[in-house]
């Protein structure tokens, strides 16, 4: 049986954390499945990175090459049907990120590779591999299985798999030539640009008061924004609020956004979209005030008020002396 | 530029209550109200603004039920010049993939410079057709898109990364897009673009017409398969505040002057 392959993520000189969670969850498959667990690492000057890989897989595979010095989804997909064409692994773990969402569907096409994404759980179960994901905002999830192919590909929902520090297998470094040859031909890496730069830096308030799709137009704002003066918070918002252009882009709690550890996090008229919960989950204390009495916001909160924001919003503020 | 905009007619399910059916494959969607795909409204509108600017043609297209011309009509009404509806029974079951395949057959054929997608649906949530359909029709494509360019026959766009931050991109032409929300603000139809919208034909193809063999497409042409969907349990449980807005502002008050945090 093949190796389980971790793709390993990262930018402007860090690798990122959903390549260390891929990694516990694929010395886990790994085991399961009784075969090595190899991270797979594309990049330009990237030794320092693979020592650092090395420490949780039984080997790391390094291909070194400056056209990879930044992700591009092209260059990307041609190393790895290369080195997944020449290794044959048994699955393919790829973070379900910007990267991996521009990647694995076309990288699992060209080789006819059975994929799910976003997966939230994995397992390797009398020979057969079943993937758990979400759908309808997390409110329903799916047990699905693959068509019996060589090698499966998952990418996996980032903060899904906790990493508390893995075994550790010290694995040997493997370079192998980069099987690119001259220009990439359609797609071009020019930049990075910060897009939600502005005056208001909500990472740093102790009180985040966050309005969501529920407060259903910007005139209803001022009431949310009474409620955070009285608490002495900031004003924040998720996806939907920024998409409409009532709150700006330096105000969005989520993935795509910020990510807040306030002392307090009042979420309000919020569902709690898996995208929204990875930038505020670590808050001290999390209130959430939603008429849907299913809405995932309320598995994350320590407190909560299922009942019309409009009305115990108001209240709220007042009894606070607001 | 002649632009293939795909869409989806989803269920709105953040504040419904969501129920499986017996046969464990699918939610029951009585009850539930259809509309477009929210990223996939974006897309529409991306579509247009750019037809506006540069000229060219609109398609409109779904893979879905009859009750989809609903939302292909409100496209037209917009300002799409084209709608087609992929419709069969065998279509049912299709995963992403399948899904990809019967849109690549209806599109291969089209004349067009720019695909787009939304970058999600907001019911299977798997963020795999857009790409999927970019590597069948053997064009480059980039997701998450959140603004697009032209520049000198290329194209110029951001895409989101995480925590705020973009990536530029040039890209060659003809591409697919998987759109995000934000992108733009999206238009409403107004009155005279949803009557003459009324008085146009939605072309309809079926398995036959795309020339598809049976066992490409349905659960037979899928790669994944659905064991069973569940109502997730819940893991940790919010402690419910009850009684009146009064009453419930004044014990959660007093809860977190306790904890110390007001």
């Amino acid at each position: 049986m093949g190796e389980v392959f971790v793709l390993a993520e990262h930018r402007r000189g860090e690798v990122r954390d959903v390549t260390f969670e891929m990694l516990g969850k694929g010395q886990e498959l790994a085991a399961a499945m009784n075969t090595p667990l190899a991270a797979v690492l594309l990049g330009h000057n990237v030794d320092g990175f693979a020592a650092e890989l090395a420490k949780y897989a039984n080997q790391v595979l390094l291909v070194e090459d400056e056209r990879l010095e930044h992700f591009n989804a092209e260059a990307y997909q041609q190393v790895l049907a290369h080195l997944i064409t020449e290794r044959k692994p048994s699955l393919v773990l790829i973070g379900h990120s910007a990267y991996g969402m521009d990647l694995a569907p076309s990288l699992a096409t060209q080789l006819d590779l059975p994929l799910a994404t976003d997966c939230v759980g994995l397992e390797f179960e009398d020979g057969n591999l079943f993937a758990v994901r979400e759908m309808y905002g997390g409110k329903v999830s799916a047990r699905v299985t693959f068509r019996p192919a060589d090698t499966y590909m998952v990418t996996v929902r980032q903060a899904a798999f906790p990493f508390e520090e893995g075994e550790l297998l010290n694995g040997e470094i493997i370079t192998v030539d980069s099987p690119l040859t001259g220009e990439i031909k359609y797609r071009r890496f020019l930049e990075y640009v910060e897009a939600a730069v502005g005056e208001v830096d909500i990472t740093q308030a102790d009180v985040v008061v966050a309005v969501g799709r529920g407060i259903k137009e910007a005139d209803n704002l001022p009431l949310v924004e009474k409620l955070a003066e009285a608490l002495g918070g900031v004003l924040a918002g998720s996806r939907p609020v920024i998409d409409a252009g009532w709150l700006p882009p330096e105000r969005q709690v989520g993935q795509s956004g910020k990510t807040v550890k306030p002392k307090l996090y009042v979420a309000v008229g919020i569902s709690g979209a898996s995208q929204h919960v990875a930038g505020m989950k670590a808050s001290g204390t999390i209130v959430a005030i939603n008429k849907d009495p299913d809405a995932p916001i309320f598995k994350v909160a320590h407190y909560g008020i299922v009942d019309d924001l409009f009305k115990v919003v108001p209240a709220l503020t007042e009894q606070l002396g607001g | 530029m002649d632009i293939v905009v795909c869409v989806k007619h989803v269920p709105d399910t953040t504040e419904a209550e969501i129920g499986i059916r017996d046969d464990e494959k699918g939610i029951k969607k009585e009850g539930l109200v259809f509309d477009i795909n929210e990223a996939d409204n974006y897309a529409i509108e991306e579509a247009l603004l750019l037809k506006e600017e540069f000229g060219g043609s609109v398609t409109v297209l779904t893979v879905g039920p009859p009750e989809a011309d609903e939302t292909l009509r409100m496209c037209l009404a917009k300002g799409a010049d084209r709608a087609v509806r992929l419709t069969d029974e065998r279509f049912e079951g299709s995963d992403g993939y399948a899904t990809a395949r019967i849109l690549a057959e209806a599109i291969k054929d089209m004349d067009y410079d720019l695909v787009l997608t939304g970058c999600m649906a907001d019911d299977d949530e798997a963020a795999q057709v857009g790409v999927t359909l970019a590597e069948m029709l053997g064009i480059p494509h980039a997701a998450l898109v959140i603004s697009t360019e032209v520049e000198d026959g290329k194209m110029k766009v951001h895409r989101e990364l995480e925590g705020g931050l973009h990536e530029v991109l040039e890209i060659e032409l003809p591409a697919l897009f998987t759109i995000q929300t934000g992108i733009n603000e999206p238009r409403y139809a107004s009155i005279f673009g949803i009557r003459k919208a009324m008085k146009k034909q939605i072309e309809v193809l079926d398995l036959e017409d795309l020339g598809l063999a049976e066992d490409a497409v349905g659960e037979m042409g899928s790669k994944t398969s659905l064991v069973k969907l569940f109502i997730p349990e819940v893991t940790t449980q919010a402690t419910i505040l009850e009684g009146s807005p009064e009453e419930v502002s004044s014990e959660l008050v007093t809860i977190l002057k306790n904890e110390g945090v007001v």
